[in-house]
């Protein structure tokens, strides 16, 4: 019960003091509209290539909107040492660290809808597998989140854990399928894209959106749960080693 | 505190051990602290105390060593005992985004207490440390007393059993720190054992039942305040303020009054004691022969300040200085 009381009220906090502020709500929405542009501009195509274009604006929208959040939440909070409450509560560090997590899945998850209805006022998105579409918004937003914490917890300023986010986010972007197909990269590429867990989360928004995924859907979802498995202990084991010392 | 019936000690450490690198920050410390006492941890800056601290929480691993909570094994598992106690960092740590109120309800509900419980106490304890008016006004806003009131209030949210209280009196007004003292003073008369560490003497001296010293790391002296006391039970103690005094007056002032303890002090100040009646006269017409003035004699009564200063050859106003200078949150 107490587990439960502390979850909610950690998931709440983080919500209402960091995650639906106005900046951030923005940056969510601008964020797609302006890839969305960008694309329509460069390409000068029209609105049949919405759908092509639609796999990387959700992928986008929740690995830009679950990863930058982390360093605030997290690493903002260590430095301030509001964070030694947390571990000082009678809970485990799991439970802990899920509750700092959710606010920013839930986040994810929200996020990759704004391109969505966005472009349900475009064209019709009838033809969208829902039944792996929504799987993949959330396992997306789960390892992206885990990859947000690893690199929270691996550093000690705000400005580093965004630097960091950097360096995995941009590479990820362009190794993983959602642009260009894995199967075109540098055969000595292609190796670091598997390694990704946003080629797998991709590959199955290309699946449910266009019907254009190379792997199997249960390959996918294996190693999505994989990846979040591997970064969230990892994450835990850092914390563990470095702010518990 | 009991547990199946036979009486435990509310905090037991034993052979508490901790090295950061080549820094030995706490040596083999061994300590007890009884049930319903206040317990006091006293050292200069980078003696251990926050490492110790963060030992018992649980925010630090032991290298080696036990700790015991209520009679709970902490060594291995710091969680297992973290809902019986309290927390008050010497760091104003809330959340400035939250109103005081919220705040107060946050804590309490990491604690797990039902939403109408943590609203009833977290009312209560606003109005009991006067910031019922604060109340909806955000943290950041606040004054450093303010801040440093609900930080406490915070860490009592769940009616904690033992209390850990770092510096609760750094750096705030007289008067919120005579309310702070008062504060402590309630909630041990409630029963709430308090493991407390202070810069300030004479508030150790008011507060606690037993004194800790520790000095690199190591436990120099722990004793009741009446035994520490008895060292000092008898001495007369004037304190000179000089002016135009060389570095070596003390020398000289013992070696010409074989019969007294010379201690010089910070800002010019020099106490002599005696078991005997200090006779000033004397001592008045050597200091004018040395060509320095006498600005003030006070006769002081002895105090646990000079039991501490004879235990661990360290002044309190530098002690004091010291930590009034030192960033929030720093500490070893």
């Amino acid at each position: 019960m107490t587990a439960w009381i502390a979850f909610g009220n950690i998931l709440r906090k983080d919500m209402w003091s960091y995650y639906l502020k106005p900046p951030n709500i923005s940056w969510g929405l601008v964020m797609p509209l302006a890839w969305a542009a960008m694309f329509f501009i460069k390409t000068g195509r029209g609105l049949d290539s919405v759908m092509m274009m639609l796999p990387g604006l959700v992928a986008f929208s929740v690995l830009f909107g679950t990863t930058s959040l982390l360093a605030v939440t997290v690493t903002f909070e260590k430095k301030g040492r509001s964070f030694e409450r947390l571990l000082l509560a009678p809970i485990s560090l799991e439970v802990l660290m899920l509750a700092k997590t959710s606010g920013a899945i839930l986040f994810g998850v929200i996020n990759a809808f704004i391109p969505l209805v966005m472009a349900a006022f475009l064209i019709d998105l009838t033809g969208i597998n829902w039944g792996i579409l929504l799987p993949a918004m959330a396992l997306i937003a789960i390892s992206s989140t885990f990859l947000g914490l690893f690199i929270a917890v691996s550093v000690s300023e705000v400005f580093e854990a965004q630097t960091f986010s950097n360096f995995f986010r941009f590479p990820m972007i362009f190794l993983c399928g959602l642009f260009f197909p894995v199967a075109q990269l540098p055969v000595w590429l292609r190796p670091l894209s598997y390694a990704l867990p946003l080629t797998y989360g991709s590959d199955m928004l290309h699946a449910s959106i266009n019907g254009s995924g190379q792997l199997p859907i249960l390959l996918n979802i294996s190693m999505l749960l994989l990846f979040c498995a591997a970064l969230f202990v990892m994450s835990l084991y850092n914390i563990r080693r470095k702010w518990i010392v | 505190m009991s547990v199946d019936g036979k009486a435990v000690a509310a905090i037991d450490a034993r052979g508490l051990t901790k090295r950061f690198g080549e820094v030995q920050a706490v040596a083999g410390v061994d300590f007890t602290v009884d049930a319903g006492e206040v317990f006091g941890f006293l050292g200069p800056n980078g003696a251990g105390k926050t490492t110790t601290i963060n030992m018992l929480i649980g925010l630090a691993r032991l290298d080696a060593g036990t700790i015991r909570i209520a009679g709970i094994d902490c060594s291995k598992n710091p969680k297992a005992a973290q809902h019986l106690i309290g927390v008050i960092p010497d760091d104003s740590n809330l959340y400035p985004e939250l109103t005081g109120f919220e705040n107060l309800c946050f804590c309490g509900a990491l604690y797990g207490m039902t939403k109408a419980a943590r609203e009833t106490r977290a009312r209560e304890l606003l109005e009991r440390f006067g910031l019922a008016e604060a109340a909806p006004r955000k943290f950041a806003g606040y004054s450093r007393g303010m801040k440093r009131k609900l930080t406490i209030a915070a860490g009592i949210m769940h009616s904690p059993s033992i209390l850990f209280l770092d510096e609760p009196t750094t750096g705030i007004d007289v008067a919120s720190a005579r309310q702070i003292r008062q504060l402590i003073a309630q909630l041990n008369t409630g029963g709430t054992t308090i493991f407390l560490t202070t810069h300030y003497i004479e508030e150790a001296e008011r507060l606690c039942r037993r004194i800790a010293f520790i000095v690199n790391g190591r436990l120099v002296r722990t004793d009741r305040v009446e035994t520490l006391m008895e060292q000092v039970h008898g001495q007369h103690i004037v304190v000179f303020t000089l002016e135009g005094a060389g570095p070596r007056l003390a020398t000289k002032v013992a070696t010409a009054f074989p019969d007294l303890a010379v201690e010089p002090h910070a800002g010019g100040r020099l106490q002599v004691a005696s078991t005997a009646t200090v006779r000033v006269s004397p001592l008045l017409r050597f200091f004018e022969e040395q060509g320095v003035e006498v600005m003030e004699a006070r006769k002081v009564q002895p105090s646990l300040e000079d039991v501490f200063i004879r235990v661990t050859g360290i002044e309190t106003t530098v002690m004091q200085r010291e930590k009034e200078r030192k960033p929030m949150g720093a500490g070893v």
